[in-house]
């Protein structure tokens, strides 16, 4: 994909996102805010698992979009596989993170 | 009902033990800091969950949907998400439970 944003792979991981918080958060142990941070993800994707919706504002929305059922085709014998329709979770970003990521990007 | 950052707050109020100020105050800085660095050009990896990542669109020509009249639209930095495998087999597995 040509543009797929790429300036030396940048990258912020779950275990970078618990240290930068744990540093911000100096009243709380480190032990506390990885479990708050896996505590928050986990909710969250129990909620959309249950078909449910979550909505952070400013930040973005997620939801289910579902995928109506297909035939598919075996890659190796070419042969059509009837796929069932499926759920996929779904990311709507708010005005707030449009915004921000776009006025950043010069 | 949709889940809030309330109800993440209220849920590391009730499971750890953090008063409510520490609670929420942890959740809104968890989404501050994914956003600063989504603002910053980071790609933001969230092992179990999924990545939010960062895709330049050049500019392509557009319309004004009231009046039909063409305008470009301009070049822009916009804001994907991919969910992990893990997070999609259990979503895939709600659609079951609905038929």
């Amino acid at each position: 994909m040509t543009d797929t944003y790429d300036d030396g792979d940048k990258a912020m991981t779950k275990s970078e996102l618990i240290d930068t918080l744990a540093q911000k958060l100096n009243h709380l142990t480190y032990k506390d805010v990885e479990f708050s941070v896996k505590t928050i993800l986990e909710q969250m994707a129990q909620t959309l698992a249950t078909g449910g919706r979550i909505e952070i504002r400013g930040f973005g929305s997620f939801s289910l979009h579902h995928r109506p059922p297909r035939m598919g085709r075996n890659p190796k014998t070419g042969e059509p596989v009837p796929l069932e329709g499926k759920y996929v979770p779904h990311f709507k970003p708010g005005k707030e993170l449009r915004d921000r990521v776009n006025s950043n990007a010069e | 009902m949709a889940l809030t950052k309330a109800e993440m707050a209220e849920k590391l109020f009730e499971e750890l033990g953090l008063n409510k100020r520490e609670a929420k105050e942890l959740v809104e800085l968890f989404f501050d800091e994914v956003r600063a660095a989504l603002s910053g050009g980071s790609q933001v990896k969230l092992s179990g969950f999924g990545n939010f990542n960062l895709r330049n669109k050049k500019q392509r020509p557009g319309r004004n949907p009231k009046t039909g009249e063409e305008i470009p639209i301009s070049p822009r930095r916009v804001v994907t998400f991919h969910p992990g495998q893990k997070l999609k087999a259990r979503v895939e597995a709600y659609a079951g439970s609905q038929q």
